[in-house]
Order: structure tokens, then sequence, then C-alpha cells
């Protein structure tokens, strides 16, 4: 059903399950994200959808008992693959989470956190770094000032975007973004949408969201989930205007979920 | 039958009569009740502050400065000079932390981060077990395994290769200023332990996952996200185990060798001043001679209250620097 939509993609996802210890959560999930461009992932709560992003970086193995089977291709090479080095993953695939996760120090030192695993950096190119990613995530003109202020001393809607900062100043190829914006208010969210319109043009982004406007507004492509399956996938203009499956068509025009 | 009715209906019919003044009356009973067991810690407090007093009142008057400042303790000609109890205070709590504070951690992330679900519990109940043994115990361990496993295999080792400091100098006798901190450092490490692994658990998973989405190790996450996070905990447990090892009376008594002389010489013999309490307060005949320990007892309430008043600033400074209040 989704062969041949998206040439080349960043990743390709084949028959991937996952298990919550006996349980399971993903069944059978095939699904390709495109380079360069804003996957949103919607469905009623349950349904999988953090579930499946929390597999491409596999932060889920920070949990005894959770399980994935199948394969994930990050630019054609499976990253469930044991041997794969998960320091070297998360810097190329990286993640935001529902609620801002300002660590607790310095808007600078955060932003920087990432750079300092990475690399070992001159203080010059430190703060030449720190400051694209600020800029680069709409945030400079307003912590310009307070750099070596808490982190935790911002709005949400602004720690967000701190978060955003941090997570591209790694320059990873993927962003994972699991609901950004559901912890923030309006003019936050929005501000939070221009950016991810603006990134994707440098990063793949893959948006979970349950707010079926923000999806239709930020992304290129949607997949449906509903039960732990991908029930369709395709160009967001079509799954909102001819979805091709009753279940999807019910859901986005809110007769369930 | 008749009174559950009539009950019944004051309930419903004329809130704010007998039932109703009942309630509050209770509710008063209860405030102040509660008020009476919160003030009645002040009062223990300054009753005990001011016994101590009191019983010290002649050593103070009679010694003045040179009772903190001297080392020389000769009841017999009536000298007392608390240096050597304050020292051996000092140092055996320092070496129990410097210790047990890094290995408490080490336990805690183990149990947090790194132990398999089923192990976690034997190990938790295993440390739970350690705090249970009474420090008598402790103590005879102390002086019958730990003190010649001391002389015979770590000291002279210890001796060879750092005996250039003054720290490390002198005969390996087990018994001594470095055996007590051991000591110590197991008696506290459960409870340090146990409440840092409270914080650990504490920590918002969030934040571990944001951590490690960047590409942190379990170590970088635990040292840059986890400890700054629960900083507070973490210093609330290192002073919990300062507290208990700076007042440990028995295993101390048992393996410090109880000796009055100030030596730089972690492997000599010294006191502290609980155990110097424990020691003499039986043969203190003279008046000046118990007041002399009374006011060691008031220094070592002194001390304590210091260091809890000194971490609580500190808190609260890291609090408002960090914003996390």
């Amino acid at each position: 059903m989704t062969e041949g939509l998206v040439q080349r993609p960043k990743i390709s996802v084949r028959h991937l399950n996952f298990y919550y210890g006996s349980q399971q959560a993903l069944k059978d999930n095939n699904l390709d994200i495109a380079e360069k461009a804003v996957t949103a992932i919607i469905g009623p709560s349950g349904c999988g959808k953090s579930t499946h992003i929390r597999c491409y970086n596999r932060i889920y193995e920070m949990y005894k008992g959770q399980t994935a089977t199948g394969e994930i291709l990050l630019d054609g090479k499976n990253i469930l693959d044991p041997s794969v080095d998960l320091i070297q993953l998360r810097m190329r695939v990286g993640m935001i989470f529902q609620r801002p996760t300002p660590f607790p120090m310095s808007i600078f030192d955060n932003v920087a956190y990432g750079l300092r695993l990475k690399a070992k950096l001159s203080r010059s190119e430190l703060e030449a770094r720190v400051e694209k990613a600020l800029r680069d995530a709409a945030l400079w003109d307003e912590v310009a000032d307070k750099l070596y202020e808490p982190g935790t001393h911002l709005s949400g809607g602004q720690q967000q975007r701190l978060c955003i900062a941090r997570a591209i100043a790694v320059e990873p190829e993927v962003i994972l973004m699991d609901e950004p914006a559901s912890a923030i208010d309006p003019v936050g969210t929005a501000k939070i949408e221009d950016l991810i319109f603006a990134l994707k043009s440098d990063y793949t982004i893959v948006i979970v969201t349950h707010n079926m406007q923000q999806a239709a507004r930020v992304s290129d492509y949607t997949a449906f989930f509903y039960n732990g399956e991908v029930v369709e996938f395709g160009r967001t203009t079509d799954i909102f205007t001819r979805p091709q499956k009753k279940q999807t068509e019910d859901y986005i025009t809110g007769r369930f979920g | 039958m008749t009174s559950s009715a009539s009950g019944s209906e004051i309930i419903v019919a004329m809130p704010g009569t007998r039932l109703r003044q009942n309630q509050k009356l209770a509710s008063q009973v209860f405030r102040s009740c509660a008020g009476l067991c919160g003030c009645s810690i002040i009062v223990v407090m300054a009753a005990i502050l001011f016994e101590l007093l009191l019983n010290s009142s002649q050593a103070m008057a009679t010694l003045g400065w040179r009772f903190l400042v001297t080392a020389q303790w000769d009841p017999v000609a009536g000298k007392f000079g608390a240096l050597s109890s304050i020292y051996g205070t000092a140092v055996s709590t320092l070496i129990a932390l410097v210790i047990a504070v890094p290995t408490s951690l080490v336990i805690a992330l183990f149990l947090v981060e790194l132990c398999p679900k089923g192990l976690s519990g034997f190990f938790r109940t295993a440390i739970e077990l350690l705090a249970a043994i009474p420090s008598i115990i402790y103590g005879m361990w102390g002086l019958f395994v730990l003190a010649p496993f001391m002389a015979r295999y770590v000291q002279p080792v210890m001796g060879k290769y750092l005996g250039f400091t003054p720290l490390f100098q002198g005969p390996p006798m087990g018994i001594g200023m470095l055996t007590a901190g051991v000591i110590l450092a197991l008696m506290i490490l459960p409870f340090v332990s146990s409440v840092m692994r409270d914080v650990l658990e504490m920590i918002p998973p969030v934040l571990k996952e944001s951590a490690y989405g960047l590409g942190a190790t379990t170590w970088e996450v635990t040292k840059d996200v986890s400890l700054k996070y629960g900083r507070a905990g973490m210093v609330g447990a290192i002073f919990l185990g300062l507290g208990r090892a700076i007042g440990e009376t028995m295993a101390v008594t048992f393996v410090i060798g109880n000796d009055h002389s100030l030596s730089v010489s972690l492997f000599a013999s010294g006191n502290t001043i609980a155990s110097t309490l424990a020691n003499e307060f039986t043969e203190a005949s003279e008046p000046l001679y118990l007041s002399a320990l009374v006011e060691l007892g008031l220094v070592l309430f002194l001390m304590a209250s210091a260091f809890q008043l000194i971490a609580q600033l500190w808190l609260r400074a890291a609090a408002v620097r960090m914003g996390t209040q």
C-alpha cells in the first residue's frame, strides 16, 4: 500500500513488532519516512504512535522487558541490530518529548550538553555552535542576554524550543517529536509549528500528534495508526482529503478517537 | 434506635447545632494536639541544650577556652583538654564519609540503573539488614576481625606506598583512627545508600530519556542530570550519614584505642567525643571531671547542629542558583 510512495526513504520500517513484556503493542508495522520532510503519525491514544517512534532511537531499551523485532533501516542499515552503537545512533536520531525536559543547568549548558558529549570543542567554537542552535530554534532573541540563567526559568514554550535547540545542536539527521506541543499554550504551539516547518529543509522529522489540524498543517506525509497497526499511510493532502480506509476517515472526521 | 434516628435528623435538618459543634471541638482538639507535639520538639531541644549548659558551667568557668584548644586530658591533675576528642570525632567522621559516600553512590546507581530486576530486591534487603545490626556487634566484629585484618593486610600496604605522608606512618596496630573510620563507613553505608537510591528513583524518567536520547552513557546521565536534579536529596543523604557517624559510640569505642593523645597518623589510637563519654562517664567522680564531660557533650551537640545548619544554608543557596525551589 505504501510501496513506491516515498522515493529513497531515510528510514524504512519493515515488519516491526513491539512488546511490553508479553503484551504486543505494535503489529507488523511497515512505513517509509521521507528524507528532509515531515511525517506525522496520528491516531487515538494508546494506538502505539509513541511506541513506534521510540523504536527509532531505541530509547525503549532503558526499560526492562520491552522488546522490538523486525527491521528499521536507517540509510539502509538495520538499527535494531544488537551490534549498533546506541550512542552513535542517538546522536544521529534526536528526540523531543511531550513535556519540555530542560536539564538542571544553565540555558547555555543545556544546549552545549550534547556537543560536549560528542566532541571536544574550544570555548569559542562551542559558543558559536550554541548560538547557531538557539537561532535555528528561534529562541536566540529571547535568551541572548540570559544564557547563564537556569533553563527551568523559561516559559513552557521557550523550554520546549530550548530542548529543540539542544537536540539540533548535535546536528542529527532525524528528529523525533513525541507530541511536542501538547503541553504548550497556543502561541507557543504556533512558534513550534513554524519551527518544524523551517527545520525540515535540513532534517528528517517524524512527529507524533493527536492534534489532526497540527498534522495537516506541518506534515508532508501522514500515517494513521490504530491498535498498533499502520492503517493508512500517504501524502498528508491525500490522507486528509481522500482517505482510502473507513477507519481513517472516521478518525479524521472525528467520529471516534 | 431512637438516638440514631434523631442523630441523622440533626445532620439533615439542622447543620450548626450540637453535632456540628462536636465536630468543631474535635477539630480544635486535633489542632492543639498537633501543635503541642510540634512544639515538644523545640522544648526537648531547648531542654537538652539548657541541661548541657547548666551542667557544664563549672568546667566552662574553670577551664575557659583552654578546654577547646588543648589536648592534655589528665583527670587526676584536673586538666581537661578536649582537642583530641574533637579532632578524633572530626577525622573519624571524615574518613567514614570519604569511604561511604562514593561507595553508597555506586551501590545506589547499581540498584537503580544496572541491577537485573530479580536481583535488586535481594540486594536491597541485604543492605537494609546491614542497618539492622546493633552497633555493639559492629564493635565486636571490628575488634576481633577487622582490626587484626587491618593490622596484617591493609595497614602494612598503605604504610609502604603512602607512608611518605604523615597520615600513614607508624606501626600497624589495627586499632586506631583508620579502623574506626572504616567501621563507621560500614555502619552509615546502608542509610546513605538507601536515601541515595530513593533520590535516584525519583528522577523523572523523561529527563533521563532526554539525556540518553542525546547519546549520553549511563554514567554521564547520572553525573550530569540525575545528580544535579537530585542534588538536595544527595546532600541530605550525606548529612544523614554524617549525623550518624559523628555521634556513633559503641563500635568506635571498641576499635579506636581510646587514647587522649593527638596524633596525625591515622594508624595511631585516638578517641572521639562519644567514645570518651562512654568510657569515662562512670569513673567521673570529681564534679569538675563530670562537668568537663558534659561540656564535651555540649561540643558534640553544637558540632552536629552546625553541620545541619550549614547543609540547610547550602541547599537553600543552591536552590536559588539553579531555580529549582
